[in-house]
This record gives C-alpha cells, sequence and structure tokens, in this order.
C-alpha cells in the first residue's frame, strides 16, 4: 500500500471518487433504461395512457437520477477533500 | 400599471450598475502564459463569487481586461465594525483593502486573530434579489387582474395565459391528490417553493449567471423550511406509527422500526436538499465541462482546440435542453415531495387497511 502511495502523485481518494462516479452512473443507466422498457411496454399495450404512463416515467426516472447524483456528490468529496 | 412601473425601475437600476460600476481592471501579465486549470477554471464558474464575471479579453500589449460588475462588500467585525466597500477594491485577489484579503473567493481577514461576518451582497445574493422580485411583481400584478375580475369573468390576459396553467397544474396534480382535504392551507407554500425554484434554475442556466440552485446553502434552506412545514403538519397518528409501528412483533418494533422511522423523518428532507443541489450543479459541471473540453483541446495544438469546438458546442446545447427539462422536474419533483411527505405527516385513521 505504502509502495503504490509513493507511485501515484495523486491519493488513493481520486481514484475510489472516479470509480465510485462511474459505477452510479452504470447504476442510473440501467434504472432508467428498465423504467423506460416498462413506460414503454405499457403504452404498446394501452396508447391511450400515453400522457399518464409518460407523466410516471419522468417522475420516477427523476427519482432514479436523483439517487444516482447522491453517489456523484459523494465521488466528488471523495476528489476534491482528498 | 404598477408592475409596468416596477419593471421600470429595475431596468434602471440595472442599467444604472452596470454603467457606474463596471470597470476595466488592467492586470499584469506574471510572466509567461498561465497553464489552463479545468477543475480551478469550472468551479469559479459554479461557486458563489463576490463580482459578476461576464468575460476576460486579452490585448495585444499582454493586459487583460475584465469585464465584471462588482458587487458591495459588506463586513461586521468585533473590532473594526461595519465595513461597507466595493469588490473591485481587492483587484481580483492581488490587494488587500480595509485589513481584508480575497483568497480563492472568500474574505480572509489579515489579522487572523479577527472574528467577523461576511454579509456581502453576492452573485447569489443579487438572482435571489432578481428572482423574488421577478416572482412578487409576476404573481402580484396576475392576481390583480384576477380580483378585478379580468380572467375569470372574461377571458385571461397577458401572464394570467402563461401562469394559471401552472398553477393549476400544481394545485390538481400535486396538491390535491396528495393533500386531501387540506390541501387549500399548503398551496401557497407550495406554489411559491415550486416558482422559485423554476426561476431561479432558469436563471442558472443563463452564462454569466449565478448558480443559485447548485448551491448547498440555499437547497438547505429550502429543506428545512420544508421539514418544518412537515413537522407542524404531523398529528398523533404519524408519531404513534414511528414509535409503535402496528403490524410486526414488538420485538422487531422497537429494534428496527424505531430507528428506522425515526431516521426516516430526517432522511426524507435531507434526500429533497441534495436532490435539487445534485441535479443542479452535475448538469452545470456537465455544461462547463464541454465548453472548457474546447480549452483544453486548444492548449494542445490550436487546430486540435477550433476543430473539436462545433463538436463540443453541439453536446454542450445537448445538455442545455436537458439541463432545461431537469430545470422544471426539479422544481416539480421537490414539490411533489414536498407535498407527499405533508399528506404524509397528517393522514390517519386507516386502522381498517392493512398495513405494508
Amino acid at each position: 500500500m505504502s509502495l503504490m502511495n509513493i507511485l501515484l502523485d495523486v491519493s488513493i481518494s481520486h481514484l475510489g471518487g472516479a470509480i465510485g462516479a462511474g459505477l452510479a452512473a452504470i447504476g442510473a443507466g440501467i434504472g432508467i433504461g428498465q423504467i423506460g422498457k416498462g413506460a414503454v411496454d405499457a403504452i404498446a399495450r394501452q396508447p391511450e395512457a400515453s400522457n399518464d404512463i409518460r407523466a410516471n416515467m419522468i417522475l420516477t426516472a427523476a427519482f432514479v437520477e436523483g439517487v444516482a447524483l447522491f453517489a456523484v456528490i459523494a465521488g466528488l468529496l471523495a476528489v476534491l477533500k482528498a | 400599471m404598477q408592475v409596468n412601473r416596477l419593471k421600470s425601475l429595475l431596468v434602471a437600476c440595472l442599467g444604472l450598475i452596470s454603467v457606474l460600476f463596471i470597470t476595466p481592471v488592467v492586470a499584469n501579465e506574471k510572466g509567461g502564459e498561465e497553464k489552463l486549470d479545468p477543475a480551478k477554471l469550472i468551479m469559479e464558474h459554479i461557486q458563489d463569487a463576490h463580482d459578476f464575471h461576464f468575460f476576460t479579453l486579452k490585448k495585444k500589449d499582454g493586459t487583460e481586461f475584465h469585464a465584471t460588475l462588482p458587487l458591495p462588500i459588506i463586513i461586521y467585525s468585533s473590532t473594526k465594525g461595519l465595513s461597507f466597500f466595493s469588490s473591485s477594491n481587492f483587484h481580483h485577489g492581488h490587494e488587500a483593502h480595509n485589513g481584508y484579503r480575497l483568497e480563492e473567493g472568500k474574505i480572509v481577514a489579515e489579522d487572523p486573530a479577527e472574528k467577523f461576518i461576511d454579509l456581502s451582497i453576492t452573485k447569489n445574493v443579487v438572482q435571489m434579489l432578481l428572482a423574488l422580485t421577478l416572482l412578487v411583481s409576476l404573481m402580484i400584478g396576475i392576481a390583480n387582474k384576477y380580483k378585478k375580475g379580468q380572467g375569470i369573468q372574461t377571458a385571461p390576459k397577458g401572464w394570467q395565459n402563461a401562469i394559471e396553467p401552472v398553477i393549476t397544474f400544481v394545485r390538481d396534480e400535486v396538491a390535491k391528490p396528495n393533500l386531501a382535504g387540506k390541501y387549500q392551507k399548503y398551496l401557497p407554500y407550495l406554489l411559491t417553493v415550486f416558482f422559485f425554484i423554476l426561476i431561479n434554475n432558469i436563471f442558472g442556466l443563463i452564462p454569466g449567471s449565478a448558480n443559485v440552485t447548485g448551491n448547498i446553502a440555499f437547497t438547505v434552506v429550502l429543506g428545512v423550511v420544508s421539514f418544518f412545514v412537515i413537522l407542524f403538519s404531523t398529528n398523533k397518528h404519524f408519531w404513534g406509527h414511528i414509535f409503535w409501528y402496528p403490524g410486526v412483533p414488538v420485538v422487531v418494533r422497537l429494534l428496527i422500526m424505531l430507528p428506522v422511522e425515526l431516521l426516516g423523518v430526517f432522511t426524507k428532507p435531507f434526500a429533497l436538499i441534495v436532490r435539487l443541489f445534485a441535479n443542479m450543479v452535475a448538469g452545470h459541471i456537465i455544461i462547463l465541462s464541454f465548453i472548457t473540453l474546447i480549452f483544453i483541446f486548444g492548449s494542445m495544438s490550436a487546430i486540435a482546440g477550433w476543430g473539436f469546438s462545433p463538436l463540443s458546442v453541439l453536446f454542450a446545447v445537448f445538455i442545455y435542453l436537458i439541463e432545461i427539462m431537469v430545470a422544471f422536474i426539479q422544481a416539480f419533483i421537490f414539490t411533489n415531495l414536498t407535498a407527499v411527505f405533508i399528506g404524509q405527516a397528517f393522514e390517519g385513521g386507516h386502522h381498517d387497511e392493512a398495513h405494508h
């Protein structure tokens, strides 16, 4: 561990922060993809409800994105606060 | 009539300020090109500052022309009393004034033992005041029109057309479904929060403006106010559920449900705070990163900079459109979740239904 710290000129926390943010992006992508899949399936079954479904889809996507952005903020803190 | 006079007053004030106070600041070269620091550049645009910095031109003789609008600095210190001066006295951090210095955008006293309170009018304060004036003048203007019957007995005119569907949307989709029966009491707060966040989000997207909603202090205050509104709407049923959650064994009730539910009272407004803050700041960082990429490529070679700029601008425009949508969505989500939590606070008396 100490050898690695000598070889790097930035701390491990930068690595951790960046990887964390990347994982959060994967999570958000999968989550919002599922939401979109469910919404599109539902619209295909019942096109008249497409307005309701679209509103719910955007609402749920905002929640999932909020959680992913928590992780982005955590990653940012890891990088900026050394 | 009043709205027009208020608007003229605003325009006159802004014109006066910009004419009197935009000063060219001549800075000497520090001996060679300064290395481009993208992280610092982006952070400068996201953080609060004591002046509006619009752009910097490098003149042929090496000096720089900063187009800035310096803002007043108001400091109250225990030793020196009230200090009031323009931030142009700091010359972007190169000079000290009156015993204070600007370091990394924050004011530092030269005497380390001195305690002071920084009450300056910063970028965020100016933008919040502008948003406040716009909100108040718009809403009072519309309300006066409604009082005279315009929009009720006759067709709505002017801004009523734009704002009435939004107010109806908040009332019918956010307030009524979540706050059955008592929505009239909470509608003013929900509408204020919605429009204030929306206006500040939209203003924040204008280049050169302040990043108000992406400032954790702003969102913390909004979250704390929502927290108190929720707290003051709770009833016995709500607290009964927290301390004595029905439908589970007593051991689970005390060991798991009690801490979880108690923590839940605080995590819900905390999530509101971080969600709004993170969404806005992330959007701004993405837009700034795409534009900064041009300069990063440009510092490698001029051709790469120019060649990459159409792509970068295209991406930035695409993200801008998404950010406009996010501005509306985040204002709606904050309002909707506040309404949901208030509704959860005073719902009660459904002991016949099965609890989840």
